[in-house]
């Protein structure tokens, strides 16, 4: 939902970073606007994904130039937990199994560093049990999945249902999913997007980052962007994401690059 | 990985004297008596005369230098000492096995600390000291430290159980070595299990030590498992951390006995398991599963050796090491299939998480097959925490040193898994908290 002098969430300003000495992104530009939805397209390679996990802080990439404010802070400043317990929330492409630690555990562990961080009051056992069953609708989750070691032996559609679940519990200012539709059939693809779509609001914005348009037809971005080459080469509306994929990305490293 | 210089290396002229003082000051302690076990005891004082304390220089030890522990002069302990009782033993006991537990004071049964209500008639717990020597060191493998155990023959628990009985409630012994401050103390604890046929037992043996002396417990567990009997041993070593601790667990078994080890250790400054295995008859199964935790500069060794002797056997063992600061953990693991043990499955795997640059481990898993058609894999692994898997979690606001407790803990899960006490995987957690 795009809005007349909505907040600044985000802003990326000539971002420039390299993994290994190898440079991925080459000056990328952004804005993103509380209750606004953008999508980030592109080709394999393009630097599409290195960009989200640079705005969750992610260790191995090392940002050389530019900056980034996140509600006017500086973004790369901050330790990763940091970054959570403001607000900001990376679903992962290939989330991670974490074997003797439960699901609820692993949960409430998340929720209350981020209480204790904002002040606020921490969940015990009997309460957080109540709050994140509710969550559960959202992402029609059986229940037991609350026991299970977080996405030990689950399904890559159980895995990202997770993640949304997550998202849920952790109420993020600013969402970055990243290929959360890859692998996914219809009817998981469907629960995903109905999910990101209860989760978005006038206060909250999200980045999705995807390979195909398909997410795309059940959650409709205000925005979309091409990355190609390490930078943002073409932005539009929803219009342009049909564009892509009946022209698929060759034509754009003719015409841009 | 390569062998490290010991730190106070024995040269060779002095090996056959190196730990001699150590052990005669042992044995110059160890009363004459004549009762059942004093032709074992000579028997075991004359292997002494000939077995020297090894030195790294030997291959079984390649890993683990004895030096610092022959530099203690230790005082063979007396039962009935030390502030044992029901009060101070509270915290260490369990709600599943609250009516099945066995108190040992320095390798000797106390009945009156005692509590084994709970447990069937059929299962008969005795001083060794009134049992008849048979089955007696039949079972462990003569070494210099098994041999110093049974010189010493006299206290100890010998436990018996009627055929086809399945017990439920899990026997807990509680082996408390206690060292008063300024004092070097020497328990040997030592336990002969015999299961009949087609009987169960879950077996837990929990190593304490108390007093802030310098404990060493030289335990021996003498173990044979008829046909058709089952038994799930947990082995719990949280001795204190001025504690030395060497433990011989030696199993026999017959046809279609189930032999399941969960062995967690993490307490003493120096300690070595030896685990000795044999199937002597068709179709036993055998699952080993051990957990080392070690940080500060603690050292760690197990050795496990398993024979197949007999033919369709199976193993399964798993031993993971945990390693911080400047800590090191050894694991030799060896399986032997003998040339009548057709048809065998075992599968070996030691994986180990280190956890600061400093820590190591020195990790030799192998086989010798002499079957021919039998199926034998191996193998081990040496790794850090993934920076992936750290990151997944601050990402969620998890601060980075409890995302580093969850994941080792994640680590050493799968060892718990199925374990008896409820309380021993937190325990395990605790352990691996911060600080």
């Amino acid at each position: 939902m795009i809005r007349e002098n909505s907040p600044v969430i985000l802003s990326v300003r000539d971002l420039t970073a390299e993994i290994d000495g190898t440079p991925i992104l080459k000056g990328v530009n952004l804005e993103v606007r509380a209750g606004e939805i953008h999508a980030i397209m592109g080709p394999n390679g393009s630097g599409k994904s290195t960009f989200s996990k640079i705005l969750a802080g992610h260790p191995d990439y090392r940002v050389t130039g530019g900056e980034i404010l996140y509600l006017g802070k500086d973004l790369l400043a901050m330790e990763p937990e940091e970054r959570a317990w403001a607000g900001i929330f990376l679903a992962f492409q290939y989330p991670i199994e974490i074997p003797g630690v439960s699901n609820l555990d692993f949960l409430r562990a998340a929720y209350n560093a981020r209480q204790k961080y904002r002040d606020q009051p921490e969940m015990d056992p009997l309460e957080f049990d109540d709050f994140v069953r509710q969550k559960l609708e959202l992402v029609k989750m059986d229940p037991a999945f609350l026991e299970r070691p977080v996405n030990e032996g689950f399904s890559g559609g159980e895995k990202k249902r997770n993640e949304i679940l997550q998202m849920a519990v952790l109420e993020p200012t600013l969402a970055i999913l990243d290929e959360t539709d890859s692998g996914l059939d219809i009817d998981a693809l469907r629960i995903v997007a109905q999910g990101i779509n209860q989760l978005a609001g006038p206060e909250k914005a999200i980045l999705l980052i995807t390979h195909y348009q398909r997410l795309l037809e059940y959650v409709t971005p205000d925005y979309v962007h091409v990355m190609e080459g390490g930078r943002i080469v073409l932005s539009g509306d929803k219009t342009l994401a049909l564009e892509l994929e009946q022209r698929g990305y060759d034509w754009l490293r003719e015409e841009v690059g | 990985m390569s062998a490290a210089v010991p730190k106070s290396s024995v040269g060779e002229s002095d090996a056959a004297s190196f730990g001699r003082s150590f052990l005669e000051h042992i044995l110059s302690q160890i009363p004459e008596v004549e009762d059942s076990h004093a032709t074992l005891r000579q028997q075991a004082r004359a292997q002494l005369a000939e077995l020297g304390i090894p030195t790294p220089r030997e291959e079984d030890w390649k890993y683990s230098d004895l030096s610092p522990l022959v530099a203690h002069a230790f005082r063979l302990a007396g039962p009935g000492e030390g502030d044992v009782n029901r009060a101070t033993l509270e915290p260490w006991l369990w709600s599943e096995s609250r009516h099945s537990y066995a108190v040992l004071v320095n390798g000797y049964f106390a009945p009156h600390l005692s509590d084994l209500s709970g447990l069937p008639s059929a299962l008969r717990l005795a001083p060794l000291s009134q049992a008849a020597s048979g089955g007696l060191q039949t079972i462990a493998k003569v070494d210099v430290f098994s041999a110093l155990n049974t010189a010493h023959l006299g206290g100890g628990i010998q436990i018996e159980l009627l055929p086809h009985e399945k017990v439920l409630p899990p026997l807990h012994l509680l082996w408390i070595t206690v060292a008063p401050e300024g004092e070097a103390v020497l328990a040997q604890p030592r336990c002969l299990l015999t299961l009949p046929a087609y009987s169960s037992l879950t077996l837990i043996e929990d190593h304490l030590s108390w007093g802030s002396g310098i404990p060493f417990s030289n335990a021996v567990t003498e173990i044979a498992l008829e046909e058709g009997s089952r038994l799930h041993h947990i082995l719990v070593q949280r001795q204190g951390s001025q504690a030395f601790h060497i433990n011989q667990t030696a199993v026999r078994q017959g046809r279609y006995s189930h032999y399941r080890l969960q062995a967690l250790q993490w307490g003493s400054q120096f300690s070595r398991h030896n685990l000795e295995l044999a199937q002597v008859e068709p179709q036993a199964h055998t699952h080993l599963q051990g957990l080392t935790l070690l940080k500060g500069s603690q050292h760690s060794d197990t050795h496990s050796r398993l024979r197949h002797q007999a033919p369709q056997g199976s193993s399964r063992q798993l031993h993971k090491c945990i390693v911080d600061e400047t800590a090191r953990a050894v694991f030799s693991g060896r399986i032997l299939v003998s040339r009548e043990a057709q048809l065998t499955d075992a599968a070996q795997t030691n994986r180990n998480l280190l956890l600061s640059p400093k820590a190591r481990v020195d990790t030799r898993p192998h086989l010798e097959i002499f079957a021919d058609n039998v199926k034998c894999t191996h193998g081990a692994t040496v790794g850090q925490l993934e920076a992936e898997e750290i990151f997944y979690l601050q990402s969620r606001g998890i601060p980075l040193a409890q995302a580093r407790q969850l994941l080792t803990y994640a680590f050493a899960a799968e060892i718990l898994e199925g374990i008896p006490v409820a309380q021993l995987p937190s325990l395990v957690a605790q352990q691996l908290a911060p600080g």
